[in-house]
């Protein structure tokens, strides 16, 4: 995506989550199908994670009529319901509302499935982060909270921005617990969610805060460390703590380049598929601002 | 020029005031036709369920909500904590998930905080994700001039929300209305806002029994009239019904028009009556300025400029923050006899420096605090 950015053919501002895989690959693959994410404007990783389609994924980027919301939603709002993938906002902090709800109601409906709330470290400072645990204990829902703490909202460093930058802190004051799990260790964090979730699904908050690393610049597809907010010797680290590396060299060398090509294929194939995909018509404009209701 | 005292608009406003029974109709209250609807709702369909501050506390939200708990149980009907940004959003959530939800807030002023919610996600979701979910939630608020409640405790900001695509909103008048739009909103697939005017909750009038529906988008003939077209929102729509008493006094026959829904509106019905009458004033319950009521003389405006020579005038509150002191507040709102005075310099095409006697049939009801 960053290298097919520059043609301008991504109609979208993109928020990569290069670097930050691991959370939600982690927490997905330890999910039931039925179970439902929410997460924010940075969410390829998460869509893809869940089961979303590859290519609606690249189709809704390049505002064409096949993507996920039929070229309408863009980067930022993708979408899969149909693999529980419930939506994802612009604007911080709103979806962990949402999530809550949903939630609630699958308490009721007697679903055996949980909600997970994505997020970032700047969203805890968001007064519905804190109305929204709360409602969690209250209500003992089933939903895990998963902050993705890179450090950073745009260009500020948490420490700048939180009092005290204890983000499980202030989870567990509002009765939830609450672990940190350093250095994003994605194989650790699927046998944590794979332990937590049978507790969570009877009825229960939970909180991770998967500490991570934005490798690109808040928006679009660079790097932006000429920008002098943060330094590559801070990345570092984080590369060579890559997860998609550490995976990829858990494969043995001729599956590991079986695996690749295929993977290269179904992008390619998926971009294909958005280059040659119509533009919605004109009518689109003026489509779904109500559903038609049948009282 | 003077009509006996038992003409049709001061019946009808009667009517609206205080209940008059026809050919053996039921009657209720405004808060009782707002509870029966919820109740027969959520003894149809088990995914309606109701929520907000205080809606499950001894006053049960002036009463719309009482019994509901007994009845449904607490899973169904809980107050909540004082988040209304949170438990708007969570509203959003469950109706992702199949619910029906109606999240109650005791005053609209309390919604600003609920914007975020209401604005970028619950009207957005439907058209943003490309038709794949829905939001079929209702928001009640209430909205009120009564007793001092002054600069947050009164605010219709009705006209904030009818700027968004995405969103219905509706501000029933009477108890037959509150209880059909109450039945079309929670039935309906897509998010609305319920508005209640606090001096209505008092009005009783015909309801039905049966369940029904008054559908979105249709506006109605309250009282016919061939002068002037006077079109009065929520709360000003008796004012408007009062006014055209005082008008007949002086043979002046107003036609009297009830949007009930403020969006999607029927600027159709309001239209064909300035057609007949040449002259529109809309009495709003909220600032004039980008008000709901000059969306609807804009309207209006356009569709009949060109056909027709008319005349328009808006009423609703001067661009000042509502004072608490009763001198001052009642200068504030327009009551039945400013409308009427500012109607009849409009049929006139002059000031008249008319201002009618106030008749004690048409007086305001008092209202008593605490609340
Ligand atoms: C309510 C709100 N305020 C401000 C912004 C502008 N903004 C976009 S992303 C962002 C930083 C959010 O940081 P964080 O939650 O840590 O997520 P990250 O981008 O690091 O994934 C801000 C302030 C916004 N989108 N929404
Ligand atoms: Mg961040």
């Amino acid at each position: 995506m960053a290298r097919a950015y520059p043609s301008d053919k991504i109609k979208s501002p993109v928020h990569l989550s290069i670097g930050q895989e691991a959370a939600s690959v982690g927490v997905c693959a330890a999910l039931e199908p039925e179970d439902v994410v929410f997460g924010t404007y940075r969410c390829h990783a998460l869509y893809l994670a869940k089961g979303g389609d590859l290519k609606a994924m690249i189709a809704e980027l390049y505002g064409k009529v096949t993507g996920c919301a039929r070229g309408k939603g863009g980067s930022m709002h993708l979408i899969g319901t149909e693999v529980g993938m419930h939506g994802a906002s612009a604007v911080v902090g709103t979806t962990i509302a949402n999530a809550i709800g949903h939630a609630y109601a699958l308490k009721y409906q007697k679903k055996n499935a949980l909600v997970v709330s994505f997020f970032g470290d700047g969203a805890t400072e968001e007064g519905v982060f804190g109305e929204s645990l709360n409602f969690a204990v209250l209500k003992q829902l089933p939903i895990i909270f998963v902050c993705e703490n890179n450090q950073y909202a745009i260009h500020t460093h948490q420490s700048r921005r939180q009092g005290k930058p204890n983000v499980c802190a202030r989870a567990e004051a509002y009765g939830i617990p609450a672990e940190r799990i350093e250095h994003g260790d994605v194989l650790y964090l699927y046998e944590r969610i794979k332990a937590l979730a049978p507790k969570v699904r009877g009825g229960g908050p939970h909180f991770l805060e998967v500490m991570t690393y934005r490798w690109q610049e808040h928006v679009g597809p660079n790097r932006d460390f000429q920008l002098g907010y943060r330094t590559e010797d801070e990345m570092h680290p984080w590369v060579e703590n890559d997860q998609v590396d550490r995976l990829k060299h858990m494969v043995d060398g001729p599956r590991r380049a079986k695996l690749e090509e295929e993977v290269e294929e179904e992008i390619a194939a998926a971009f294909a598929f958005a280059e040659s995909s119509p533009v919605p018509p004109a009518e689109e404009l003026y489509a779904d601002i109500f559903k038609e209701s049948h009282s | 020029m003077t009509t006996p005292a038992t003409s049709s608009a001061a019946s009808a406003a009667s009517r609206l005031l205080k209940g008059g029974t026809l050919n053996g109709e039921r009657t209720l209250s405004y808060v009782d036709a707002v509870r029966e609807a919820t109740d027969q709702e959520m003894s149809r369909d088990p995914s309606v369920i109701i929520f907000g501050l205080d809606v499950d506390d001894p006053k049960a939200i002036q009463g719309t909500t009482k019994g509901l708990l007994e009845k449904h149980g607490p899973q169904r009907v809980f107050g909540t904590p004082l988040s209304e940004d949170a438990m708007t959003g969570a509203a959003i959530g469950m109706a992702l998930a199949g619910l029906r939800p109606i999240h109650v807030h005791i005053r609209m002023d309390f919604l600003m905080l609920a914007m975020n919610q209401l604005v970028n996600v619950a009207s957005k979701s439907h058209y943003m994700y490309g038709g794949k979910v829905c939001i079929p939630m209702v928001v009640r608020s209430m909205i009120g001039k009564s007793w001092g409640q002054g600069a947050q405790h009164s605010q219709g900001l009705y006209s904030f929300l009818m700027h968004i695509p995405g969103l219905k909103v509706v501000a029933p008048t009477t108890p037959y209305d509150a209880k059909g739009c109450l039945l079309a909103a929670i039935r309906d697939d897509n998010p609305v806002m319920f508005v209640e005017h606090r001096i209505l909750h008092f009005q009783k009038g015909p309801v039905p029994d049966k369940p029904y529906v008054v559908s979105p988008g249709k506006a109605r003939v309250t009282a016919a009239g061939t002068d002037i077209t006077l079109v009065g929102i929520s709360y000003m729509q008796v004012e408007c019904l009062r006014a055209k008493a005082y008008l007949e006094d002086i043979g002046i026959k107003a036609e009297v028009i009830d949007p009930i829904w403020l969006s999607p509106l029927d600027t159709e019905t309001i239209s064909h009556s300035v057609e007949k009458t040449g002259k529109l004033m809309v009495v709003d319950n909220g600032w004039v300025c980008c008000g709901a009521g000059t969306e609807i003389l804009a309207q209006v405006t356009e569709r009949l400029q060109g056909k027709r020579d008319f005349r328009v005038k808006r009423l609703g509150f001067a661009p000042v923050t509502c004072p608490t002191s009763p001198s001052l507040e009642d200068a504030f709102y327009p009551n039945a006899r400013t409308i009427a005075a500012a109607a009849r310099d409009m049929v006139e095409g002059k000031p008249t420096g008319w201002l009618p006697e106030e008749k004690a049939e048409l007086q305001s009801i008092v209202f008593k605090g605490p609340f």
